[in-house]
């Protein structure tokens, strides 16, 4: 669920770095597990990380900025990730997001002014045979049409 | 007595309703639901199956709204109605396949290790077991085996080179960062049956010498980590994994990563700087990480297909398994159908059946009714072949001949209203996206593929454009250090090659 995150604090940050950071190569659980608390890794957890790791800061934004997943702000209360890949293109994806976009008013990587959605673009979800598809709060559709997303979107808020 | 009825917790099926189903049947009859994989034909699901007295008997696709009529018509008993589909391995569609490393997806629940062993689980693992690692490697040469993630590597060489290097430490690597679009064959088994996946490294675990297993999966795939964390506890609970595998004198334990939505990450050597906690970048090869992968060490890193197919080559023989396929592909791939198709989903199959075969009549042509115009093989790094090729045969080297590849077994298909110049640029756009930027071709490459496809799309000197455009594809075939900007050629080079038409009717779209 995207809903219920906890406000991000120091404290509560350096905790669960702590409990990730005796894995091998912790980077990536610690920061799924930042995202997962707070909704996005602060800027105030790159230099937690890099001392605990014993990494530069550098080196550690480096991995935040890399990958796609993970998010420098806060996210809306609802996440929706539409497929954007070619088996949800062959089905109407464009023609989708576009309607998706509009209603929403955003662009990719976008809340809306309420807070309500984020609108997160995602290649594949492995739901190929059932296209278009997403993920909204973390459930799967498939067979997304305009109708079938509105309804879906108008239930999450 | 409660019936049992079976209702799959594929994410492609919860995608069309499956949990809404399962709950409205165990509120309106008196059921024990099982909440198992998919069978993988997925214009039936959610697929609902009752156990009667004369074996499972299937429904589907179920809506919410035909509960009702459905329980009325005696469902419970496998009584007749328009949705009935009868016994679910006599469907045509399933018949015809080689179900050997998706043999109990859809069949079981994915968590039940009893049912896992009723269903011949573990038998590889113990058969590995007693006959030790060298014999266990040999079987696995010898059946034919192949990496079914792409590359199409010997899978007993690969073991062979990791078990023979020098490590302090060795580790058993699953590829499960499933990236390519129309593939979904790893996360399937991954809900379906995470057993096989777990037998099958614990196989190389003990052929290699590895005491260590890491799954690297992909965050779009929500459900599959959390199934496969669930198995992972349930094997180690009943000794399956830990210090004694199944009460043997060998170690073996497996930990999953997430990944982090980078798509390079599928790349093995990106995915190894992953793990180890860095960016996902490539590394130049040698080393091969079979002799310095992960952490430095000796390390096998393979796909779940290639892992989750060795049980079954320990417990039938390398014998039986090679004997299926065609050519040097041998044994089944799991093809997955998927885009504009009718009857998408998983098909099984030895290697050899054509490309035409699964589209047209396994596939039945594209949901939408219009004509099939190209089929994209092989995922984003795949070509686009038309109609006229196909006769070609799934086999490895049957679609490299004609400037294709297989890839992870995703065939997509698109009708009549595509645009191969817009795929084309797409791929270029989908290339610079996701490089992970260490080598030039690939970083720059892709960004001027965009411009130059633009361009051509503009009409600007389209034939001085189209030269550079083959030029640059070379460039970025030949100088690219992995398969990103290597085989993003073949997606822009097919279409231009097989539908030259959609280049020259967006000029002339633009110059009107």
């Amino acid at each position: 669920m995207v809903a219920g995150f906890e406000p991000w604090t120091r404290e509560r940050g350096a905790a669960i770095i702590a409990a990730e950071a005796r894995r091998e190569g912790a980077t990536l659980p610690i920061l799924h597990a930042l995202q997962a608390a707070f909704g996005y890794v602060d800027a105030g957890a790159v230099p937690l990380i890099a001392e605990t790791l014993n990494l530069t800061r550098a080196e550690v934004h480096g991995v935040v900025s890399f990958y796609h997943d993970f998010r420098r702000d806060p996210p809306g209360r609802h996440m929706l990730r539409l497929c954007r890949a070619e088996a949800c293109q062959s089905l109407g994806a464009d023609a989708l997001a576009s309607h998706v976009r509009e209603r929403l008013g955003v662009d990719w990587h976008e809340t809306t002014p309420d807070g309500a959605v984020t609108l997160q673009p995602v290649f594949c979800l492995g739901l190929c045979a059932v296209g278009p598809s997403a993920l909204l709060d973390g459930s799967p559709l498939g067979r997304l049409d305009n109708a079938r997303i509105d309804a879906a979107l108008d239930r999450a808020r | 007595m409660s019936t049992r009825v079976f209702i799959p917790r594929d994410a492609a099926s919860l995608a069309l309703g499956a949990d809404q189903v399962a709950a409205f049947l165990r509120q309106a009859a008196d059921v024990e639901i099982v909440r198992t994989g998919s069978r993988g034909l997925f214009w039936l699901e959610p697929m609902v199956e009752v156990a009667t007295a004369a074996g499972r008997i299937a429904y589907g696709p179920v809506s919410l709204g035909d509960i009702p009529g459905l329980i009325e018509a005696g469902m419970l008993t496998g009584g007749a109605h328009k949705l009935r589909l009868g016994r679910p391995e006599e469907i045509p569609w399933l018949a015809r396949q080689t179900r050997l490393t998706f043999a109990r997806c859809g069949i079981v629940d994915p968590l039940s290790l009893e049912d896992y062993r009723a269903h011949d689980g573990l038998k590889g693992l113990a058969r590995a077991i007693e006959i030790g690692p060298a014999a266990t490697i040999e079987t696995v040469t010898q059946s034919g085996l192949r990496g079914r993630g792409g590359a199409g590597f010997p899978t007993g060489i690969k073991w062979k080179t990791a078990a023979d290097a020098k490590g302090e430490r060795k580790f058993i690597v699953c590829n499960a960062d499933e990236g390519d679009s129309g593939t979904f064959a790893d996360r399937m088994l991954m809900e379906g049956d995470p057993f096989v996946l777990i037998e099958g490294m614990a196989i190389a675990g003990i052929a290699v010498g590895a005491t260590k297993g890491y799954v690297y999966t992909r965050s779009e795939y929500p459900h599959a980590i959390a199934t496969f964390d669930a198995a992972l506890d349930v094997a180690r609970r009943d000794g399956v994994l830990g210090a004694n595998v199944l009460g043997s004198s060998h170690a073996f334990d497996i930990e999953q990563r997430v990944g982090a939505g980078a798509y390079v990450c599928g790349e093995e050597t990106s995915l190894l700087d992953s793990l180890e906690g860095r960016r996902g970048q490539v590394r130049a090869k040698p080393p091969l990480p079979a002799h310095k992968g992960l952490f430095g060490m000796p390390t096998v890193i393979n796909n779940v297909v290639s892992l989750a197919s060795v049980p079954i080559i320990l417990t039938a023989g390398a014998e039986f398994y090679r004997e299926i396929g065609m050519g040097r592909s041998r044994g089944t791939m799991p093809i997955q159908l998927a885009g504009n198709i009718k009857y998408g989903g998983l098909f099984e199959a030895g290697f050899g059946v054509t490309l035409g075969e699964l589209v047209n009549d396994i596939g039945g042509g594209t949901l939408t009714g219009r004509p099939v115009r190209a089929v994209q093989v092989g995922g984003p790094l795949g070509a686009y072949f038309p109609p006229a090729l196909f006769d070609t045969p799934f086999d490895y080297e049957a679609f490299a001949a004609r400037d294709g590849l297989i890839g992870h077994g995703g065939i997509v298909v698109f009708d009549d209203t595509v645009d191969l110049a817009k795929q084309a640029r797409f791929a270029m756009e989908f290339c610079a996206e996701e490089s992970c930027g260490k080598c030039t071709p690939c970083r720059i490459g892709s960004v001027r593929g965009m411009e130059v496809i633009d361009r051509i799309a503009a009409g600007e000197q389209p034939e001085a454009n189209l030269d550079l455009l083959r030029d640059l594809c070379h460039t970025m075939k030949f100088g690219s250090l992995c398969a990103l900007g290597g085989f993003i050629p073949y997606p822009v080079m097919s279409a231009l090659e097989h539908f030259p038409e959609d280049f020259r009717a967006t000029q002339r779209a633009a110059a009107e």
